[in-house]
């Protein structure tokens, strides 16, 4: 069964149309790729789907539950959108970690604070944090920095402080987490710290979906590739046959500005 | 004759520190509202919020005192609504540096939120934030150690601006130096009285300059 479910989504900017009639589903512990020119509208739908940006039309379901549909303002309501969110992780291209936490605050800060809500709150204080701290700290090693937990943003690289992101994202444990261009604001030395993060994600079947301009590291990673140009999906499909045998004109084109792919 | 001097200034000296002090716990509080006013979504607050910030930081502090402590009195079926003496005079420069500060700290303030990337409040909206949590645990500190310079700009401003409340006869610091050279406590045509005052300001701004370093060398640990 689909984990996620996006039926004809539609986003315009003034007079342009960001995205248009976008229609996919996603399975558990499936991991998807996007690729596509800049401006085709790929971290729009990203941002849609966080909640970042409101779709003009279509809808977004998780898990059966619809969270989004532009036809029912009953699903639009402002003070429900911060938990739908929820259901969503999102690992930024600029990283946007918190400059004055730590690596540790960083992926504490928002398990932290949503805690509070909880009932139990009050009275299990003590042991609610430190199984955030815990969590935290597990997920901080699993990146490979459990050597850099007190560090500050800016004491780290930029491979380093996208790692501490994904971890920081991994630490609510949304049902999909989303990348976007995750590794085009790093030098290339650094890239390949933060793909073989993703990579043993994905074989941990977390299901995700990742905008990149990685075209090896979407062939290798993802269980299907979605091309997108001009606001639409062109072509989708397991990633020998976009990336080798592209249907479509269009991503042909598109492809052959990637050498050795 | 030096330690008369000395004790008036001082006396005078004590109004300065208070009318400072009120303002600054006043106006960084009000012009962080009059800030949130400035960028509201809603345009005829944000409009109206703009126009206010204009008029008062368009014209002269000196002027809106006047108009503060003297207008009411003629206007006002009650008469003035200052109390008398020092302690209206006092009230009236109060209110009039607190609005007038406010208005300029909230441009500062604004330049301060807006300095903060939109990614990070993207970034704490993902993570199932409110827009306080927001504010609070993330914007709030950044923005801080962004105005620290400009904002002690206006601190230091402020502490000689306090001068201007003699308009009114408010027995602030000149006052007390001028007093002497038109004569009171047995002296008059005293000029070094007034020049004098002059070493009170230094001293206090030179306090001010060192604890502000010292603020903005507390947020040095991070950068924005």
């Amino acid at each position: 069964m689909s984990i996620l479910e996006v039926r004809q989504l539609a986003k315009h900017f003034g007079a342009t149309q960001v995205l248009q009639d976008i229609s996919f589903s996603l399975d558990q512990g499936e991991a998807v790729a996007i690729i596509g020119s800049s401006g085709s509208g790929k971290t729009t739908l990203l941002r849609c789907l966080n909640f970042l940006e409101r779709p003009d039309g279509g809808s977004i379901s998780v898990k059966g539950q619809t969270l989004f549909d532009a036809a029912d303002p009953a699903t639009q309501q402002p003070e429900q959108i911060r938990r739908k969110r929820l259901h969503f992780g999102l690992v930024f291209q600029n990283f946007n970690l918190f400059p004055q936490y730590t690596a540790l605050e960083n992926v504490m800060l928002a398990s932290q604070l949503l805690a509070r809500e909880r009932p139990d709150y009050q009275s299990g204080k003590k042991a609610i944090l430190a199984e955030i701290r815990q969590k935290a700290e597990e997920l901080l090693t699993e990146v490979g920095l459990q050597n850099r937990m007190t560090n500050y943003p800016h004491q780290l690289s930029g491979g380093q402080q996208q790692r501490v992101a994904i971890a920081r994202a991994l630490a609510l444990s949304p049902d999909i987490l989303c990348f976007d261009e995750p590794t085009s604001a790093l030098d290339p030395e650094l890239t390949g710290e933060v793909l073989r993060v993703i990579r043993s994600l994905a074989q941990r079947n977390t299901t995700m979906i990742i905008v990149t301009h990685e075209m090896d590291f979407a062939r290798d990673v993802a269980d299907r590739i979605i091309f997108m140009d001009e606001g639409v999906i062109v072509e989708q499909g397991p990633p020998e046959q976009v990336i080798h045998n592209p249907r479509e004109e269009r991503t042909r084109k598109f492809l052959s500005h990637f050498s050795g792919v | 004759m030096f330690w008369t001097v000395v004790g008036a200034l001082n006396e005078g000296f004590l109004q300065t520190l208070k009318l400072f002090g009120i303002t600054l716990v006043g106006a960084l509080p009000l012009g962080l509202i009059v800030a949130f006013g400035s960028m509201s979504r809603f345009t005829p607050l944000r409009w109206f919020t703009r126009t206010v910030v204009w008029i008062v930081r368009g014209t002269p502090l000196m002027l809106q005192l006047i108009i503060l402590f003297y207008v009411p009195g003629k206007i006002l079926p009650g008469g003035s609504p200052w109390p008398t003496g020092e302690p209206g005079r006092f009230l009236a420069s109060a209110v009039a540096f607190i609005l007038n500060y406010a208005c300029y700290f909230s441009e500062i303030y604004r330049g301060g939120i807006q300095g903060v990337p939109a990614g990070q409040r993207e970034a704490g909206q993902v993570l199932g934030m409110t827009d306080r949590q927001i504010f609070f645990r993330i914007t709030l500190l950044q923005m801080i150690k962004q105005i620290i310079p400009p904002m002690s700009n206006e601190i230091i401003t402020l502490v000689k601006d306090t001068s201007i409340a003699r308009i009114i006869s408010l027995q602030e610091v000149i006052w007390a130096g001028y007093s002497f050279l038109k004569g009171s406590h047995g002296y008059s045509g005293l000029l070094w009285p007034l020049f004098f005052t002059g070493v009170y300001y230094l001293a206090f701004t030179g306090v001010l300059t060192l604890l502000l370093g010292a603020l903005e060398k507390k947020l040095d640990y991070f950068k924005a």
